[in-house]
């Protein structure tokens, strides 16, 4: 099976559907990979590395979308400048891709795609279940975009991030205001965090504290109680009351931050609009905002989508290619994402496309030109499910509790017996050994376990040289004739009972020095 | 030179007091030195008193220890902390074949002023003396051996073992029959006899446990020691030697105890199974067969993990010991200490061949005992954990063995490292355990696995980090 990797053509896009390292992992697949050239450029790869990892360089654009049975793109296609004709045109009748589609705001591109009677997947159609977290590509990219957001709010902001202490004098801190903490917003907070900000967030999904909170940031809240976990991890739209109170705590916030980092989306509607131009002229001098939101309208009031604008002396950041920004990282997850997908897809030996598979079916836009978007409504996972825990086993125990309670009885039971019998009929003399005996093991059973487990091994050294008073033993049996047998036992008895004393003394000795705090 | 038998009884009081102290002493790193201290006094005072008032021929008895001492100060001087395991095997065997020898001297000897209930007490404590002290010699050296690696772990099975056992068992019971009650020169044979057939029940039983059971046996092995010299107590009516032996004894026996609960298995199928040979018992491959790839992970990138986290948790097995890398390991967390990182270690209780094997070579190794942790004290910690380190561990991190039930490992305790953010499996290959049972581990989506020596690759990053730091510092 033959995949082809074109060259992205829209204007600014330097990310790539696949870099040298994912394309040795297709060719492990099984895959033949068809890369365009200079297709990587944009994000440092050259063409020798892909040949180096075991894929064919195709010299024209046209080549590497026709030769091929699956395209894998970041972009939904469009109008190719060069050729001056639509990807979709370009791609094999019958063939296949896997790229960005957001079908519901591109019915046009689709339509052309049937009439090719292509297959499609669409990456941002990706369930986001547990088991597909590895072909998240939106949040993959979200996660990139959070971070270069806080680069470039570093890059426009004229002071630190951290606050230090110079010979000179005091610098404070940044304070940093992120609105949303979804992928993008908790991605933001951990960069701004780790340049020594001091980070508040905010966002109307309470499930999300926890998070935010391990992430060193400070939780926000108004003091209106209301959820706003929507399906599939994202948040619905508020309530009145609740947008004013929210309003009303921006505002509050704005005088106080210098960077404010917006990341809220609803999905299907234009972004809401969260930072008024009050807001933004309320805001210090040298303040700057990055607006994650810019290509759905934008969550600042004054934002130019795919512009960086100074208004009331604030500047305003509207990149909507955040992750092009990063394109190296970018490509390396996105084609990573894209590999995890087309190894659950059967890699190139058993490659189909099963609609049964949840995750498959929620990609599929279109089967050999017959339109399956959307996928019919399953039961959509509740954030709050998501964030239970997999029913877990009980944890085992020790099954047999009951059952040596029960045996233990029966040991005493038995013991006093023995006891008993032991009394009725030894002489004086043995019973008074059985009390020593009987006590000693007590406490020996009660100085033990008040052990340390981490001085197990020289108890049982020291141990080991106290028993070598079995010496004792010997020495009482030694005195004779050195021809007798008793003597000569005894003997050798004590040797070898000598041995265990200094050797396990002198060994414990030799352990217990090693211990330092 | 004389003393009185009240005299001495008070010695022999005082030096049991001693014995118990020495014990207690180590229920902290702190007092544990002085514990042994006492041991030592208790011992010299034992030993002091029995001479003088029991001892006539002084040559016999100095030569005899000056010989025992010389060659168990070369033994605890020269012996590596990797080799501790077969030291204190070899150990157990001594106090076997002691046990033995005073049993038969006993014998021999004779008492010629006792009641008949007394002689039949006599011969009988005689009796399951040397039982028990043949069995812990050749059991103890089997297990020498096994630990040393001359002989194999794997169990040997011999077809209706149990029958076997128990056969032999049943014959040392006829002997006794037959020994007691009977004069000297008859009785000698049975008891020689019952000491060759209690010899091989030893070897028979230990040549039955798999590798994984090591430290099981090894307790166990430590508490017939004691045991055995209890019953040398009896015989001789010593009370020094019940004590002793009853203190070693039940210390064995709550060793062995803790063992069998960190693999929640009774002692009884440790003692009559072998461990993952059982026969035709691999289960069927469950649904809960681990499916999915191992990502792999280099040194460099490990060194990378490792620098960026603050909570990083180490957990070494018996690999660690055999590769030798506590002591880079040991530079590794001063360094990430030194940047302000937390550092621990996390022992499993049967991590290693014996009960606090890891412990002492951590300790060798330098590794400061406060941030050498239990299970117990660390399982809760794993979930805010950067990294974990694994290292030359496997069946001590399964997590089969929490939520597989099919898993022949299921319901032993183990340490939860897969609930930190990372976890960096250290492995040769991707064989499984001494268990022989696979690890999901090794397929989660945090786990990383670092293949190759575990010494090679701890000193790689070790260097990693050495030359990271010295460019920051330039």
């Amino acid at each position: 099976m033959k995949v082809g990797v074109p060259k992205e053509v829209r204007r600014g896009e330097r990310r790539v559907a696949a870099t040298p390292e994912t394309v040795g992992r297709l060719v492990k697949l099984g895959f033949e990979v068809l890369v365009e050239a200079d297709a990587g450029a944009g994000a440092s790869f050259r063409d020798a590395e892909y040949v180096a990892q075991g894929a064919t360089i195709a010299g024209s654009a046209r080549q590497v979308w026709q030769d091929v049975d699956l395209v894998l793109k970041v972009q939904p296609p469009e109008h190719h400048p060069d050729l001056d004709v639509h990807e979709a045109e370009l791609l094999r009748e019958g063939g296949a891709l896997i790229s960005f589609i957001f079908p519901a705001k591109n019915s046009e591109l689709i339509e052309r795609l049937a009439k090719r009677k292509a297959t499609v997947l669409a990456i941002d159609q990706v369930p986001r279940i547990t088991r597909a977290q590895k072909m998240d590509a939106l949040s993959s990219m979200a996660n990139i975009a959070g971070y270069r957001a806080v680069i470039e709010a570093a890059s426009f902001y004229g002071r630190f991030f951290t606050g230090q202490m110079t010979a000179a004098g005091k610098v404070p801190p940044a304070k940093v205001l992120v609105i949303g903490a979804g992928v993008a917003g908790l991605s933001a907070i951990g960069a701004a965090r780790g340049l020594g900000a001091i980070v508040r967030a905010f966002d109307t999904r309470a499930e999300v504290r926890e998070q935010v909170q391990s992430m060193g940031a400070e939780f926000l809240t108004v003091s209106l109680q209301e959820d706003g976990s929507g399906a599939g991890g994202y948040a619905k739209e508020m309530s009145k009351e609740f947008i004013a109170a929210e309003m009303a705590l921006f505002a509050l916030q704005a005088k106080d931050v210098d960077i404010i980092i917006t990341t809220a989306l609803i999905p299907g509607r234009p972004a809401p609009v969260l930072i008024t131009a009050e807001m933004v002229q309320s805001m210090r001098q040298g303040s700057v905002i990055v607006d994650m939101a810019a290509e759905a309208g934008g969550n600042c009031a004054l934002t130019q989508p795919g512009q960086v604008i100074t208004e009331h002396g604030v500047t305003i950041i509207g990149y909507v290619d955040l992750p092009s920004r990063l394109a190296p990282t970018a490509s390396q997850l996105y084609g990573s994402n894209l590999t995890h997908l087309l190894a659950d897809m059967g890699g190139a030996k058993s490659f189909h496309i099963d609609l049964e598979d949840e995750v498959v079916r929620g990609a599929i836009v279109l089967q050999n030109g017959e339109l399956l978007w959307p996928p019919p409504r399953r039961e959509a996972p509740k954030p709050v499910e998501r964030k239970e825990r997999p029913p877990t086993v009980p944890p085992p125990s020790h099954k047999k509790a009951d059952d040596s309670a029960g045996a233990s009885l029966g040991v005493i039971a038995a013991a006093l017996v023995l006891l008993l019998l032991a009394g009725a009929f030894a002489p004086p003399a043995f019973v008074g050994h059985l009390t020593v005996f009987v006590l000693s093991c007590f406490i020996g059973w009660q100085v033990v376990w008040n052990v340390t487990p981490a001085l197990h091994t020289p108890l049982m050294s020291v141990t080991n040289a106290v028993s070598g008073i079995i010496l004792v033993g010997g020495m009482l049996q030694i005195s004779g004739p050195t021809s007798s047998p008793v003597v000569i036992l005894s003997a050798i008895a004590v040797l070898i009972a000598t041995i265990n004393i200094a050797g396990g003394f002198l060994v414990t000795q030799r352990m217990l020095k090693m211990f330092q705090r | 030179m004389e003393i009185s038998a009240s005299l001495i009884t008070v010695s022999y009081l005082v030096a049991g007091v001693l014995f118990i102290l020495s014990l207690g002493g180590l229920s902290a790193q702190t007092t544990a030195r002085r514990g042994n201290g006492f041991g030592i006094v208790g011992m010299l005072l034992a030993v002091g008193v029995t001479a003088l008032g029991h001892v006539s021929s002084f040559g016999l008895l100095a030569a005899a220890i000056a010989i025992g001492a010389g060659i168990g100060a070369l033994l605890a001087s020269r012996v590596a902390m990797t080799a501790m395991p077969e030291l204190v095997a070899v150990l157990h065997s001594f106090v076997g074949l002691a046990a033995v020898l005073v049993g038969i001297a006993s014998y021999l000897g004779g008492h010629a002023a006792l009641g008949p209930t007394e002689q039949l007490l006599h011969e009988i404590e005689i009796f399951v003396g040397v039982f028990v002290g043949a069995l812990t010699f050749t059991g103890s050296i089997i297990a020498f051996f096994k630990l040393r690696g001359t002989i194999g772990s794997k169990p040997l099975l011999l077809p209706g073992r149990h029958a076997l056992n128990a056969g032999l068992v049943a014959v040392c019971v006829v002997l006794a029959l037959r020994y007691v009650g009977a004069p000297i020169d008859d009785g000698l044979p049975p008891l020689l006899i019952m000491t060759g057939i209690a010899g091989f029940l030893g070897i028979h039983i230990v040549m039955a446990i798999g590798g994984a059971d090591m430290p099981v046996v090894v307790s166990m092995l430590n508490s017939y020691s004691g045991w055995a010299a209890a019953a040398a107590g009896f015989m001789l009516s010593n009370d020094l030697l019940i004590i002793t032996g009853a203190l070693v004894g039940s210390s064995g026996a709550i060793l062995s105890y803790i063992m069998c609960r960190a693999m929640n298995r009774s002692f009884l199928s440790v003692i009559f199974g072998g461990f993952g040979a059982d026969e035709g018992k691999k289960p069927a491959k469950p649904a809960g067969e681990p499916e999915g790839e191992v990502t792999p992970i280099t040194a460099p990138e490990t060194a990378g993990l490792l620098r960026s986290a603050k909570n990083v948790v180490v957990v070494p097995g018996y690999g660690m010991a055999v590769a030798h890398a506590q002591y880079p390991l040991f530079e590794i967390a001063e360094l990430l200490r030194k940047r302000g990182a937390s550092v621990r270690f996390a022992i499993h209780p049967v991590a290693g061949r014996l009960p606090g094997h890891m412990n002492v070579l951590l300790a060798e190794a330098k590794v400061p005992y406060d941030i050498v942790l239990e299970m117990d004290e660390i399982n809760e910690d794993f979930p805010e954990t950067d990294v974990v380190l694994v290292i030359g561990a496997n069946d001590i991190v399964n997590p089969g063995a929490l939520d597989d039930t099919s898993s022949p490992i299921y319901g032993m305790p183990v340490l939860e490292v897969w609930k930190a953010k990372s976890t960096i499996v250290m492995k040769r290959s991707m064989a499984s355990g001494y268990a022989g049972v696979e690890n999901p581990l090794f397929f989660k989506e945090g786990t990383r696995m670092l293949f190759g020596d575990a010494k090679k690759n701890v000193d790689a990053i070790l260097t990693e980090l050495r030359s990271e730091g010295s460019s920051a510092a330039a």
